[in-house]
C-alpha cells in the first residue's frame, strides 16, 4: 500500500493509507497504531486512528514532522511482527417499540418485516472500526446489506444516550443526549463510557460486538446495575 | 483547611470549569477541552502563584456576577479585556484581588476579547472526568457550567495580599487579524482556486460561535465533486469546510473526527489570540510550511516562558511595596522581628 506523510500545523501528522476503506486498510491502521504506541517515540502525545488513516499528535518542543515521520516509518517495517488482542464484547439490545422509534421506517425503506430487521441486526457481526464525533461514539461497521439505510434528510434532536443507531454499513450507541440523523432501531444498556479510570471506555478499535436481543424488564434490570 | 465559597449571582451561557484539558482520549472522541485561551489562564494562576493549569473558572461574552460567601479569597482575573468590578471599584482587566464576605465581583466583556479567567488561591471542588476538571461542553462532563443561582467551593481557601495588584498583558495575547496556517490535510479536495481564495479574501466570524468552533463568512471555498472522503481526525485549530463551502475554525471542544475536507490548520501558538476574536472581527489567513510553523511554536513557546516567569513572582505585602516604591523610607521604624513573606 502506499503511504502519504502529511504535516499538520506545528503539532501533528496525518499517516494516510492510500486506499479506499477496507478491513485491510482498518488492519493496517490498527496495527500501526500499535507499534506507534509500543515504540516510546520521543514527543510523541497521542495516536488517533481512523478508516484509512492516522493521526500523530506530538509536542513541538521536543520533536517535528521529520523524526515523526521517520519513526513511523520504522514502525510500518516491523509493523508485521505486532498483532493485537482483540475483544469479543455481547451487548444487549432492547427493541421495543418505545426505544425503537424507526423501526417501522427502516422496515418500510428496507422492504422488510420489522421481525425480520431485527434479526437481520442481531445476525450482524460488527467491528469497532473507530471512535469519532463525540466521547464514546465507537463506529462499528457490519451492519447487514439488506438493512442498510442512508442518513436522515435532517436530524431528530434530543435522541436518549443509550440508543443504538444505524445508517449505511454502521452502527453505534449513543452515549449523550444528542441530535442524530440516523434510525434509531432500539436501546442499549451497555456503558461505552465506563466509570473505571482504567478502562473509561468499553471498546478498543478492532474489537469486535454482538448484539443479543432482551426484553424490556431485562432492559430495565440491567440498565439499574451499573456494571 | 480553610474554606471559601463563591455564589454565582449571574452566570451567562457557556461559563464552564477548566483545568488545562485531558490529553490522551482522542482516540475515543474526546477532545483535550480546556481553556479556549491557554496563555490567558496560565498568566491568572501564575500571577497568583498556582501551577499553571490549576482549574479556573471560564468566563464568556455572557459575563458573570460571584459574590463571595464564605471568605477571604485571593482571586485573579486574565484574558481579553474585561470590565472588572470588584464591590463597587472598577479594576483593570487582569489584575489579581482579594474578595471578602459579601463582596462582589462582577466581570462583563469590555474592550475587546471573548474569554476571560478567574483563577483562585484555593482548589475549587469540582466533578473530575478523565482525570481533568476542564468542561467538555456538549456532555458537561468534567467541572461543568456554571448557572446563576450555583454556589463554587473553594478548599484550602487563602489571601495572597503579596500577590495583589495588576497583572502586566502581554502584547502577543492581543489578536493581529492575521492568523498563521498550513496547507490542508485535504486541500486536494477543493476546486482549483479556492486556496487561492481562502488566503486572499478575508473572512468574518460569525456568531455561529461556542468552544466547538466559530463559522466564519465569506468567499465560499467550492469543494471536488467527486467528494467523499471517510471521517477523519480533527485537530484544535483544523478548518473544515462543510458541503457548502463555508469554513469552520475548530477549537477546544472539536468533533475529533469528520467527513468534511479541512483546507488548512492554524499554527497552535495562533489560538489563543484567534479564540478572543468576537464576532464580525475580520481574520485573514496566511499560510506558513509546516517548518515554519514549528519555528514560530518553539518561539512563542520561549516568549511565554520568559512572561509567565515576570508575572510569577509575587509582589511582596503593602509594607514591603511601599518600601521598594521609597514612599515612606526613614518613616517606618526598623523592626528585625517583622519576617512576614
Amino acid at each position: 500500500m502506499d503511504m502519504r506523510f502529511v504535516p499538520i500545523a506545528d503539532h501533528a501528522l496525518l499517516i494516510e493509507f492510500d486506499a479506499p476503506a477496507s478491513d485491510t486498510v482498518t488492519q493496517a491502521v490498527a496495527s500501526l497504531d500499535l507499534a506507534l504506541g509500543n515504540a516510546q517515540i520521543d514527543g510523541l502525545i497521542e495516536t488517533v486512528p481512523a478508516i484509512v488513516n492516522l493521526l500523530v499528535s506530538f509536542d513541538p518542543l521536543r520533536t517535528d514532522h521529520d523524526k515523526i515521520t521517520a519513526a513511523a516509518k520504522t514502525c510500518l517495517s516491523e509493523r508485521s511482527n505486532v498483532t493485537r488482542n482483540s475483544t469479543q464484547h455481547s451487548v444487549g439490545i432492547c427493541y421495543d417499540p418505545a426505544f425503537a422509534t424507526d423501526l417501522a421506517a427502516v422496515a418500510a425503506a428496507t422492504g422488510l418485516s420489522e421481525d425480520a430487521v431485527i434479526n437481520a441486526h442481531l445476525g450482524g457481526e460488527y467491528s469497532v472500526l473507530m471512535y469519532g464525533f463525540a466521547p464514546g461514539y465507537a463506529y462499528l461497521r457490519g451492519v447487514p446489506e439488506a438493512l442498510q439505510v442512508p442518513r436522515k434528510p435532517a436530524a431528530v434532536r434530543d435522541v436518549p444516550a443509550g440508543s443504538v443507531v444505524i445508517a449505511g454499513p454502521q452502527c453505534l450507541i449513543t452515549t449523550l443526549t444528542m441530535p442524530t440523523g440516523w434510525s434509531v432501531i432500539g436501546r442499549s444498556p451497555a456503558q461505552v463510557l465506563r466509570d473505571d479510570p482504567d478502562k473509561p471506555f468499553l471498546f478498543d478499535t478492532a474489537d469486535t460486538v454482538r448484539f443479543t436481543r432482551m426484553s424490556r424488564d431485562e432492559f430495565h434490570a440491567q440498565s439499574a446495575t451499573p456494571r | 483547611m480553610t474554606r471559601a465559597t463563591l455564589h454565582v449571582r449571574f452566570a451567562g451561557p457557556l461559563v464552564t470549569v477548566q483545568d488545562n484539558g485531558r490529553t490522551g482520549h482522542l482516540r475515543y472522541g474526546v477532545p483535550a477541552s480546556g481553556p479556549m485561551d491557554r496563555l490567558a489562564m496560565a498568566a491568572a494562576n501564575i500571577a497568583l502563584g498556582n501551577a499553571p493549569g490549576a482549574t479556573t473558572v471560564e468566563i464568556s461574552m455572557g459575563g458573570a456576577v460571584l459574590e463571595c460567601g464564605e471568605g477571604p479569597l485571593t482571586v485573579a482575573i486574565a484574558g481579553g479585556g474585561f470590565s472588572v468590578d470588584h464591590a463597587g471599584a472598577m479594576l483593570a482587566p487582569w489584575t489579581v484581588t482579594t474578595l471578602r464576605p459579601g463582596q462582589k465581583l462582577n466581570i462583563r466583556p469590555g474592550s475587546w476579547g471573548s474569554w476571560a479567567y478567574l483563577a483562585v488561591a484555593g482548589t475549587i471542588q469540582c466533578n473530575q472526568w478523565l482525570v481533568s476538571s476542564a468542561t467538555h461542553s456538549q456532555s458537561g462532563f468534567g467541572g461543568g457550567a456554571l448557572h446563576t443561582g450555583a454556589r463554587l467551593e473553594i478548599s484550602d481557601a487563602e489571601t495572597r495580599d503579596a500577590r495583589e495588584g495588576d497583572i502586566a498583558q502581554p502584547d502577543f495575547a492581543v489578536p493581529t487579524g492575521r492568523c498563521h496556517v498550513t496547507l490542508g490535510p485535504q486541500d486536494h479536495h477543493f476546486k482549483e482556486g479556492a486556496t487561492d481564495l481562502f488566503f486572499a479574501c478575508p473572512y468574518t466570524l460569525t456568531d455561529a460561535y461556542d468552544r466547538m468552533g466559530v463559522r466564519l463568512d465569506g468567499p465560499a471555498l467550492p469543494l471536488d465533486e467527486a467528494l467523499s472522503i471517510p471521517s477523519e481526525p480533527i485537530v484544535r485549530g483544523s478548518v473544515q469546510v462543510s458541503g457548502d463551502g463555508v469554513p469552520t475554525v475548530l477549537l477546544a471542544d472539536h468533533q475529533t473526527t469528520g467527513g468534511y475536507p479541512k483546507i488548512a490548520t492554524v499554527v497552535s501558538c495562533d489560538l489563543n489570540a484567534v479564540a478572543q476574536m468576537r464576532s464580525r472581527d475580520t481574520l485573514r489567513f496566511v499560510q506558513v510550511t509546516p517548518r515554519q510553523a514549528i519555528d514560530m511554536a518553539r518561539d512563542y513557546a520561549a516568549k511565554v516562558k520568559t512572561y509567565l516567569s515576570d508575572i510569577s513572582a509575587a509582589r511582596g505585602n503593602l509594607m514591603q511595596r511601599l518600601m521598594s516604591e521609597n514612599l515612606i523610607s526613614g518613616v517606618v521604624y526598623d523592626d528585625p522581628k517583622r519576617s512576614d513573606v
